[in-house]
């Protein structure tokens, strides 16, 4: 047996072991999700118009809650379609689950957010596992992110842009009845103008083919230049003209009964001073030597005290997003600990809060 | 044609930009060219899966090392993909129960919905939060204060990484006087002045880098959308 294989064997009957002595110290179990079932149900009315108001003005079809008081207004009545109804569920603590549980059949252990709690934790163990070094285990996740990311942002796409602004106008009456009902289903004057953009989706597609990569330019022109347009006009108002705007400071500032106050003069004149000297120290028109050399110097003084600060919260955002993570596997899957009081009440032997 | 074209649609779209901005009769064509580029943006995500499949898809016929890990990658992105493609498991909006295909394809309820909680934020955040590791040990390895600006990247970093955590409350102990000495504060005078003026620079540097890069685009010297045709 090689020495990697001994190292995965002994984790793996660590962790084994682990999670049986969790579970013979914890009666109800661990790593468990519940849910309350919410049953929707909806039913469609007709809206005449307000009592005393003129009998001939334009009735409204609408949907609303069955049973709701929207029900009890004279002016409403109900149509012969049926009640469409469905089941919402939400997701709460094991705590709550268990105080309702007793009378109230709506709570109820969830086996799919359940299992969802145990992929996670699985996933979760997996991508830390490429700390000690690259793995099968690590691989698989790895392989696994790639094709759900790139199904999840392409799926985001064509739900959020392209059905929208390419389909919608192209076929407003489809559109409306299967994904948008919410839309007029009429088309618009200017309908043929999508066809451009159309043009161009199916232009940039066909960089997928061999020998039609060629023609996939237009579009990357028109998508490369419009960036260019929108950036030359938004980072020239955003970025320089509102940061040059907010630099301009006062150097002898004063409160709002007009007494002196030495320490926002202070700070700003350091901001001025900084702001200047590392732009000196960016401006390569000029030779560094001398007077300008010495300031350049002090402005990449300015420019470490930033990197430096920009370091510190680089760190501390992983290090949030770390403990994140292991307050998931240690609260939501193995119980261990609870700072959010989700599963106090199941009879530990030991609890951490 | 291969040239000119692409070169004049980018410098078309782009100063069309640029002018809508200036007069506001011509508002609504940049309003249209943005339309235009949200859906190009859009096809781009699609042109991506396609491109990621056809790549996986070559791995397993050819039978490349690792060509396990493809089938998983395209089970992974098939299965996301029927998921909130055909929005299984959706429920209609409750003001067109009528319609289930009105429902928000990511819906938590939705197994397209339980693959992003489960699947996607874990991993994506645990990767994220490893780097935890790495920076720590590269800082560690890299990092030696020889001269003043080492000792000043790291002081500063040492200053606001501890005035950030509880171990800064010791310097709450002193007098509204020296408030200006407690560790918090002088975090906050630190970020707002020796900070602020440095990141300034730096942004108005890059947008002029912005700018001189668009206009070169615009203006044709620059063509990277001509890549290796």
């Amino acid at each position: 047996m090689s020495r990697s294989t001994m190292v995965w064997l002994v984790v793996f009957l660590l962790g084994a072991a682990g999670l049986a002595t969790n579970l013979v110290v914890r009666p109800k179990g661990f790593g468990l999700a519940y849910v309350h079932d919410e049953p929707v149900r909806r039913v469609e009315v007709t809206v005449g118009p307000p009592i005393g108001a003129d009998a001939n003005e334009p009735t409204e079809t609408k949907w609303v809650e069955a049973g709701g008081p929207e029900l009890d207004r004279p002016n409403v009545s109900r149509t012969t379609t049926p009640e469409v109804s469905w089941i919402e569920e939400s997701q709460v603590t094991p705590a709550k689950a268990w105080d309702e549980m007793q009378g109230d059949p709506s709570y109820r252990l969830s086996l799919k957010h359940t299992l969802g709690i145990w992929v996670a934790a699985f996933f979760t163990l997996a991508v830390l596992s490429f700390l000690w070094r690259d793995n099968p285990v690590y691989k698989f996740a790895e392989s696994v992110i790639v094709g759900v990311s790139a199904a999840y942002w392409m799926l985001n796409a064509f739900w959020a842009t392209l059905v929208p602004n390419l389909i919608q106008p192209l076929f407003p009456k489809f559109v409306q009845s299967w994904a948008m009902p919410g839309t007029t289903g009429e088309a618009s004057d200017f309908w043929f103008v999508t066809l451009v953009p159309l043009t161009f989706a199916v232009m940039l597609l066909l960089r997928l083919s061999p020998k039609g990569g060629w023609i996939a330019a237009w579009p990357l022109a028109f998508v490369i230049g419009t960036t260019a347009g929108m950036k030359l006009v938004s980072h020239v108002q955003a970025d320089f003209l509102s940061m040059l705007s907010g630099s301009v400071l006062p150097l002898y500032a004063t409160d709002a009964q007009g007494r002196f106050e030495l320490g926002t003069s202070i700070g700003n004149f350091v901001l001025i001073v900084g702001l200047l000297s590392v732009l000196t120290y960016f401006f390569f028109s000029v030779e560094h030597r001398g007077t300008i050399g010495k300031f350049a110097r002090l402005g990449v003084w300015f420019l470490m005290v930033s990197f430096g600060a920009a370091f510190a919260f680089t760190v501390m955002g992983r290090i949030t997003l770390l403990s994140e993570r292991l307050e998931f596997l240690f609260s939501d899957w193995l119980w261990l600990i609870d700072p959010k009081g989700a599963h106090t009440a199941m009879g530990l032997l030991f609890s951490i809060r | 044609m291969k040239r000119a074209v692409p070169t004049l649609i980018a410098a078309t779209v782009g100063f069309v930009l640029v002018i809508a901005f200036f007069i506001p009769a011509t508002q609504s064509w940049g309003e249209t060219a943005v339309v235009w580029f949200n859906i190009l943006a859009g096809v781009a995500f699609i042109l991506g899966g396609g491109n990621l499949v056809k790549v996986q898809l070559e791995t397993i016929s050819a039978r490349r090392k690792g060509y396990g890990y493809a089938i998983v990658t395209l089970a992974a992105f098939f299965a996301m993909l029927a998921f909130g493609l055909l929005k299984i498991g959706v429920h209609p909006q409750a003001q067109y129960p009528l319609h289930p295909w009105a429902g928000p394809h990511d819906a938590p309820s939705s197994p397209f919905g339980w693959m992003y909680e489960y699947i996607f934020s874990p991993i994506t955040a645990t990767m994220f939060a490893s780097l935890a590791f790495y920076v720590a040990s590269a800082a560690f390895r890299a990092f030696r204060a020889k001269n003043v600006e080492a000792i000043l990247l790291l002081g500063t970093a040492f200053l606001v990484l501890v005035g950030n955590t509880a171990i800064a409350r010791i310097t709450d102990a002193l007098p509204e006087s020296l408030a200006f000495l407690r560790l918090d504060s002088i975090v906050a005078n630190l970020m707002t002045y020796l900070s602020t003026g440095a990141w300034r620079a730096i942004t108005i540097g890059i947008a002029i880098g912005v700018a001189a890069t668009s206009l070169r685009v615009l203006l044709g010297i620059d063509r990277p959308y001509l890549g290796r045709t």
